[in-house]
């Protein structure tokens, strides 16, 4: 079994990886980044689409060259990666992680890394977890997965489809499968707004003429051995109203309910998780609960901006080099999310620095004010012209914001939309 | 061995659990047997979709052929699983009772088992039944354990089953739907849906809910087979509601109960409903049901959690009266119904295939036991169960040993390949053989990469291949 040391390792070479890793490697220290595809970049390289890198490079790219950018710059620096192989399991030996991973190539190679930066991603919720009754025909696909098959490997897998769910994927995918000459019928969510991005609803359905049910339950699926179609119910004041259900006939359903954080090998590293973000805890260094181990991109929350993974990752493989520089973290704040807030991360802030923060709300207004309060004294109020849940919010605080936390040891930052 | 002939001794009708214990048990006597088959795989019937539990033996009394065989079935497990390499533990049973009212039946429920010969049934008091499994209900007021009782894979033990008669001689013929038979002299000609036929000495009715239509086929004895739902939600591996042992509630004159399984692989079962259908193939799962089912096992475990589903499935029973009916036609001759298997079928088929063999016997045919009868299986070694020293070795030798498909349930190339190999090769029987698309994501990372393997190893286009055979087919083709 061949064993490795390098003075960091990424598990996952996507977005986040590849940007945490550049960030290990410009400070000077040796990097390993692991993949289980056999090339790097993660989802991007099946978002044939446009949309990507407005920010990060000011031009609008799609995916697999968003992720041949980050690529260019890996292969250049004096980074390792190791690509078709599964990280399978991180052990805490103190001193040293200790990371195994298997690949036909190499066999199980064991990777010592002092410090370690989770970017594994995201998978996809599936028809499971939300629970939709029926029969278990061919034809159930979640959207990412018919992403998949539709632009890497080249196959259809239906031509009369519905969509469950209003989540970016999905909606990408609508348009996705109208282009390959397939009949989009439905877009059903069981919200009273969609859940993906504004843009998206506008150009992947408007422009294509495809319904979108908002407050519509998918309440079967029909069909024995194939789909046969879908019964959906409308939902007023928070009731089923059955005798106004319709059913749809297709042959595909698509599922586009959402991402989890993937956070198995979190979870036997002992490292804690947020059950609102699904993601591990952090600390203001994007540090979680094991000391050494970094967490960024959908690993730590699920994002909607590849350009917001990358600037979060870059962060994290900074924070782990001052980490390994030896630097440890001086007196932290305890954030706290407030009203109409379904989380901020991270969960503790430096007062003596510049510290980002991320949240999701959890309603939809126009006109909404951003509040931020310290030990209970506002410090900021921040107006925004549209909050919905489906885009996150970021904002800086710096310490001019975070003085008051200097001087009181306990201090509390409460995040609010209002 | 007249291989590929098609005059056999015995043709059996239907791979479930009863047609391959069958199967195998004959396959060790020279003879010719056939298993036919008409779905694309065996057991996809409703040998596949069930609580997976070696009963404890407890809960009919000795009257019953079916608690007569699933004491019999049971205590042979051990030495089958020793052969034929498939998932099974005795981890335990226990019955949790919630009201003092409920002792009586307990106490029923442990006189029947101390009568059916059960070893080590023991009566509970509350504080040892939380010391059995803390995660119980604060309201236990006691309950009832039986240590022997177990959990299986049904699937893999069917398969293991049929791959090893096959390996002792069987002909395995799947798609092959049994639409008529015709007797002339001393032999059957039993044909299927596609025009296929082979002729039998013996025939033996396993079609599980659809003996009954068999039956009819061969001008057979008169019955109808109920059909009975059971739905069912899988919890991940990583729910904290994981009982130790099987926990059941006290049953009630009707049905067991809806119990908590924990399964072999580490995930939670919790079901089964009971409800009376007429469709035989409606596997569709019910908002009501599913919410039942909740709120059942919530009584018994209070820390399960609707976050921890991962899927929900169905199973149908096959109900004819109270009891198993397995004997031979009085009305046409060398017919065998093995009908009406219903709970604990799984448990009992073992014995199923011992008194069929001598049912068998009894209607004149001979038995010659086979000299070189082989009772193992090839074992398959599972990545999941290697520590990394012994993986590594593996991939040496065989690189596709490294290549991780399924993530969830850690399952490589090479046993994907092997299942293929060995006759599975719809995704459905890909994933009862080696568990792939089965963990949290249900296949939503690696079923591409199922597809691009079968298609590679059978040579199949992607528009042919099927979730289970039929007109299942995953694609609708290539852009
Ligand atoms: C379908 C879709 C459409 C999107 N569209 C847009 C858009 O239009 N514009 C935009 O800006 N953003 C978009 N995004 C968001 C953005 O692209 C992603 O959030 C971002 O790419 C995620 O990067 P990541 O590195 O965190 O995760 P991923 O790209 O998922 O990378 C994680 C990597 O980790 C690897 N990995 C996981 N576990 C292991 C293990 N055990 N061992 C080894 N490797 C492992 C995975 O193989 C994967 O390559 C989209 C996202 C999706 C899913
Ligand atoms: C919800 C549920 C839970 C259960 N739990 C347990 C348990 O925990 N423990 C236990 O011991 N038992 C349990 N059982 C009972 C057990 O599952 C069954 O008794 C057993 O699987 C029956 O097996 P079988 O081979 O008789 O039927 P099947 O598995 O249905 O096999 C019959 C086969 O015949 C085939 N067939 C039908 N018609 C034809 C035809 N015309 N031509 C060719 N082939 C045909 C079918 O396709 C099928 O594959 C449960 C059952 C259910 C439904």
């Amino acid at each position: 079994m061949k064993e490795l040391q390098f003075d960091s390792a990424v598990i996952g070479g996507g977005a986040a990886g590849m940007a945490a890793a550049l960030e290990l490697s410009a400070r000077g220290l040796s990097c390993a980044v692991i993949e289980r595809e056999d090339e790097l970049g993660g989802i991007l390289m099946q978002c044939i689409h446009n949309g990507f890198g407005l920010i990060e490079f000011n031009e609008e790219l799609s995916g697999p060259e968003f992720a041949q950018r980050l690529e260019e710059k890996v292969r250049s620096a004096a980074i390792t990666p190791f690509c078709g192989a599964t990280v399978i399991e991180v052990e805490d030996n103190g001193e040293h992680k200790v990371i195994s991973c298997v690949s036909g190539a190499w066999g199980v190679i064991r990777i010592k890394a002092r410090a370690v930066v989770l970017a594994m991603g995201c998978r996809e919720r599936n028809r499971g977890n939300i629970r939709i009754p029926g029969s278990r025909p061919a034809g159930v696909f979640t959207a990412g997965l018919a992403q998949r098959l539709v632009n890497i490997e080249g196959y259809i897998p239906g031509k009369d489809v519905v969509i469950i769910g209003s989540g970016d994927i999905g909606l990408i995918m609508a348009r996705r499968m109208s282009w390959i000459g397939c009949k989009v019928h439905a877009v059903v969510e069981i919200l009273p707004y969609p859940s993906g991005l504004t843009r998206n609803i506008v150009q992947c359905l408007k422009d294509f003429g495809i319904p979108l049910y908002l407050s519509h339950l998918t309440t079967n699926i029909y069909g024995q051995d194939r789909v046969e179609g879908v019964e959906v119910t409308p939902i007023e004041n928070g009731a089923l109203m059955f005798d106004r259900s319709f059913r749809i006939p297709c042959d595909t359903v698509l599922l586009s309910v959402g991402l989890v954080p993937e956070n198995e090998l979190s979870r036997s590293l002992g490292i804690d998780l947020s059950p609102m973000t699904n993601g591990p805890w952090v600390d203001s260094t994007l540090m979680t609960s094991v000391p050494g181990v970094f967490a960024c991109g959908n690993v730590l929350h699920v994002h909607d901006l590849v350009d917001f993974v990358v600037e979060e990752a870059r962060r994290a493989g900074s924070f782990a080099a001052d980490w390994l520089a030896g630097r440890r973290k001086d007196k932290e704040l305890r954030v706290k999310a407030g009203s109409n807030v379904r989380y901020v991360t991270p969960g503790r802030l430096d007062p003596a620095r510049d510290n980002k923060l991320y949240l999701r709300t959890l309603i939809v207004k126009n006109d909404a004010v951003l509040e931020v309060r310290l030990n209970n004294k506002t410090v900021r109020s921040q107006k925004k012209s549209h909050v919905q849940p489906s885009e996150m919010i970021s904002f800086n605080l710096g310490p001019s914001e975070l003085a008051a936390a200097r001087e009181s040891p306990d201090s509390v930052l409460e995040v609010s939309i209002l | 061995m007249k291989q590929g002939s098609d005059t056999f001794d015995v043709v059996i009708i239907g791979a479930g659990v009863s047609g391959a214990n069958i199967a195998r048990r004959l396959c060790s006597y020279e003879l010719d047997v056939a298993l036919v088959e008409k779905e694309a795989d065996v057991s996809f019937g409703i040998s596949k979709a069930n609580s997976g539990i070696v009963h404890g033996g407890f809960h009919h009394g000795s009257k019953y052929l079916k608690a007569r065989l699933e004491v019999l079935g049971a205590s042979m497990f051990d030495r089958l699983k020793a052969e034929l390499d498939f998932p099974f533990e005795r981890c335990g049973i226990v019955v949790v009772a919630l009201h003092e009212d409920e002792m009586r039946s307990v106490e029923q429920l442990y006189t029947q088992g101390v009568e059916n010969g059960v070893i080590g049934i023991e009566m509970c008091s509350r504080e040892r039944m939380l010391e059995l499994e803390p995660k119980l209900s604060s309201d236990t007021v006691g309950g009832l354990y039986a240590p022997g009782g177990g959990i299986v894979e049904p699937y893999r033990f069917v398969f293991s089953l049929v791959e090893n008669a096959q390996k002792n001689g069987l002909s395995l013929l799947t798609d092959y739907k049994v639409v008529q038979a015709r007797r002339a002299g001393e032999l059957w000609t039993v044909t299927a849906a596609d025009g296929r036929a082979v002729q039998a000495r013996y025939v033996v009715n396993a079609a599980g809910l659809f003996a009954d239509e068999v039956s009819r086929i061969f001008g057979a004895e008169e019955y109808l087979v109920h059909a009975r739902k059971g739905e069912y939600y899988l919890l991940d591996r990583q729910t904290k509601a994981k009982p130790d042992r099987v926990v059941f509630p006290v049953p009630t004159s009707v049905s067991k109960g809806m119990l908590i399984v924990p399964t072999v692989e580490g995930t939670v079962l919790i079901g089964p409903t009971a409800t009376k259908v007429d469709d035989k193939e409606d596997c569709a799962t019910t908002r009501e049901e599913l919410d039942t089912i909740l709120k059942s096992a919530r009584n018994m475990i209070p820390s399960i959690s609707e976050g921890d589903v991962i899927t929900s499935f169905a199973g149908i029973r096959s109900v004819i009266e109270e009891d198993f009916m397995i004997e031979a036609s009085a009305k046409v001759p060398a017919f065998i119904h093995v009908a009406g298997i219903q709970s604990p079928g799984l448990t009992a088929s073992p014995a199923i295939g011992e008194y069929v063999k001598d049912l068998l016997k009894k209607a004149g045919l001979r038995l010659v036991e086979k000299a070189d009868f082989d009772p193992f299986v090839r074992k398959v070694p599972r990545a999941k169960d290697l520590s990394p020293f012994e993986l590594d070795a593996l991939i040496q030798k065989d690189p596709a040993y490294g290549e991780l498909v399924c993530r969830c349930e850690r399952v490589t190339e090479a046993e994907i390949v092997e299942a293929i190999r060995r006759g599975h090769t719809t995704l459905d029987g890909i994933k009862y053989f080696t568990r792939a698309q089965m963990g949290r994501c249900q296949g939503g990372f690696c079923t591409y990469k199922i597809l691009k393997i079968i298609m590679r190893e059978t040579g199949m286009k992607a528009g042919e291949i099927t979730k289970r055979g039929g007109a299942s087919t995953v694609l609708r083709g290539e852009l």
